[in-house]
């Protein structure tokens, strides 16, 4: 038999040597020895990001059902950091009395999603995907139930499973007519022989439908509050940072592949769902009380920038998606690290009011929360503003003025909801729900500090948009 | 010989019944039944459209095995974690899911 398929997937089999490392030590050392479980795996998870830094080889595997490619590499490494980024700030919520003694399921079962999400990104045929899919989501919605004394959090899995078993449900069915037109499974067979015809646009609605769920646009958004509200807050932190690049990554890659020489079809269908996406997340977002429910709004806004890139189908587009969702990894982790300490100390208030007057109290933390907001909104020196502007012009150099001038208005009402935040913060008085003075734990200070870095940085330092650059490919 | 348009306006009637179940029950249990035969129904799909139009490679067949077998891991997944819920709120009600709401 022939291995050497297997030296394509590095990154893989690396994963799941962490995964199998901490799943033996999870299993066979005592409750003495695994009070250094967080440090070791966020080591070994370290070593691992690494890793994929360094060069791969390229090529297709197992006659074209996974596919590696150079920017296939880049958008893993951008998960890693996402997940290294959330390990580090889970190391207080793991330790209360509740969570203590799963804390190892947490790493495993995280790490096996982060599998599924590689899966998607690098896979070259509809299986694969599918396989990809549902081993990234069925692992989450466990990890969306985790809390199981906490009420929220078992109705935040129950509301996963289900919405995601019947996306994943609506996605196949579209997948079964597109083999019906097509006769192979392959992206590149595929590509080869649709053309226009009725039945291939009925499973391309269907399929984009099932996707769509992943990446929560409007009109299949109406689970990501209260998943996002009831889940554990470094689950909530991974699934709108991790689960929705990869949704990002596995969509524009299918697109681009597939079906490339259909864009007529695809463009009019992305461009309402975006507009539709940006306006009601950010008109949602206004009313809402809670941190959590707030950020969920505001991640479905911010996946209807992503589609701006999508729709462009350049390699420009593709650029700038990727490059949109690194600096997006980085500014919502920095307000989530925010919110579970916050959280922490006031034990389990999630409110906005919890935040009154912060800055008297944490004048630090309260920094960090406004880089993060200020990234998020898009204002000049952060990375979130650089990430915007490429976004658009990628859009505007595909002639798509009006898109541009919409999502442009919204980052209006955005910044609105955004500075409600800061205001909480600085300005509002402290009332008794607000969070005393304390001190974060070393590992969420570390994940903070890297955040803060990455919203100061990334922005700045070209040569990162410029090895996306070199490696994206249109349609 | 059974002509494949009969297969399919079984396939199409058993999903949109599925997803038709799926939103009217209150019902857990009777929710992920619907979403059994939203999945079953892609199933015959796959194997209908590789046996008619495309027999001389089993790729929809394969699909179909391991669309199977991932369906077994959803259920199971699932029923673990409407038990969880069962625990929390004693009851197999969709509608008294609703503490989370704005």
């Amino acid at each position: 038999m022939d291995f050497s398929n297997f030296l394509l997937m590095r990154q893989e089999l690396s994963l799941v040597a962490v995964f199998v490392i901490l799943f033996l030590y999870d299993v066979f050392c005592s409750d003495n020895t695994k009070k250094a479980f967080q440090p070791v795996a966020c080591v070994l998870f370290a070593l691992h990001t690494v890793s994929g830094f360094f060069p791969a080889s390229m090529g297709e595997a197992f006659g074209g059902l996974y596919v590696n490619s150079h920017i296939a590499v880049l958008m893993k490494n951008i998960l890693n950091i996402a997940t290294m980024l959330v390990f580090l700030q889970a190391g207080h919520w793991l330790k209360t009395d509740e969570s203590v003694h799963k804390r190892g399921e947490y790493f495993t079962i995280m790490l096996v999603t982060l599998l599924g999400m590689y899966l998607m990104v690098s896979a070259g045929n509809f299986m694969m995907l599918y396989i990809g899919i549902e081993t990234a989501s069925l692992p989450m919605a466990c990890l969306a139930a985790f809390n199981k004394s906490a009420e929220k959090s078992a109705e935040a899995g129950v509301k996963y499973i289900l919405i995601s078993a019947l996306s994943s449900g609506v996605m196949l069915f579209g997948m079964s007519f597109l083999y019906g037109v097509s006769g192979t499974m392959y992206f590149s067979d595929m590509k080869a022989v649709i053309t226009i015809d009725p039945l291939l646009i009925m499973g391309f609605v269907f399929f984009f439908s099932g996707l769509a769920f992943k990446l929560s646009l409007v009109p299949f958004h109406l689970w990501t509050a209260d998943v996002y509200e009831g889940a554990p807050t470094s689950v909530t932190a991974y699934l709108s940072v991790a689960s929705k690049g990869a949704a990002a990554f596995a969509l524009i890659f299918v697109l681009y592949k597939v079906f490339g020489n259909i864009e007529v079809v695809w463009n009019q269908i992305l461009w309402w769902s975006a507009v539709i996406t940006i306006t009601l997340g950010n008109l949602f977002a206004v009313r809402q009380k809670d941190i959590k429910r707030f950020l969920a709004f505001s991640s479905i806004s911010q996946a209807g920038y992503i589609l701006l890139g999508i729709i462009s189908g350049t390699a420009q587009g593709m650029t700038a998606t990727a490059y949109y969702v690194l600096v997006y990894v980085f500014s919502n982790l920095a307000a989530f690290g925010v919110i579970a300490a916050v959280e922490n100390q006031t034990k389990g208030n999630t409110s906005i009011s919890a935040f009154d007057g912060l800055y008297r109290s944490n004048p630090r933390l309260t920094f960090v929360m406004m880089l993060a907001v200020f990234s998020l909104g898009g204002i000049p020196p952060f990375a979130g503003f650089f990430s915007k502007f490429f976004i658009f012009m990628a859009a505007a150099n595909q002639g798509e003025y009006l898109l541009v001038f919409i999502a442009l208005l919204n980052t209006v009402i955005s910044l609105y909801y955004y500075l409600l935040i800061v205001k909480a913060m600085f300005i509002k008085e402290k009332n008794e729900h607000a969070a005393d003075r304390f001190v974060t734990d070393g590992y969420n200070k570390l994940s903070l500090i890297l955040c803060t870095v990455g919203i100061l940085v990334i922005g700045i330092v070209s040569c990162i948009y410029n090895r996306f650059d070199s490696v994206a490919f249109g349609i | 010989m059974i002509k494949m348009e009969y297969y399919l306006i079984i396939s199409i009637l058993m999903f949109f019944i599925g997803i038709y179940g799926f939103i009217s029950r209150r019902n857990m249990l009777a929710m992920l039944i619907s979403l059994e035969l939203v999945l079953n129904a892609v199933e015959i799909n796959f194997a209908v459209f590789n046996r008619y139009l495309f027999p001389e490679r089993m790729e929809g067949l394969f699909f179909t095995l391991f669309g199977i077998a991932i369906t077994a891991a959803e259920t199971a997944v699932a029923i673990a974690i409407i038990i969880n819920a069962y625990r929390s709120i004693g009851n197999v009600n969709v509608t008294k899911l609703n503490k989370l709401k704005d």
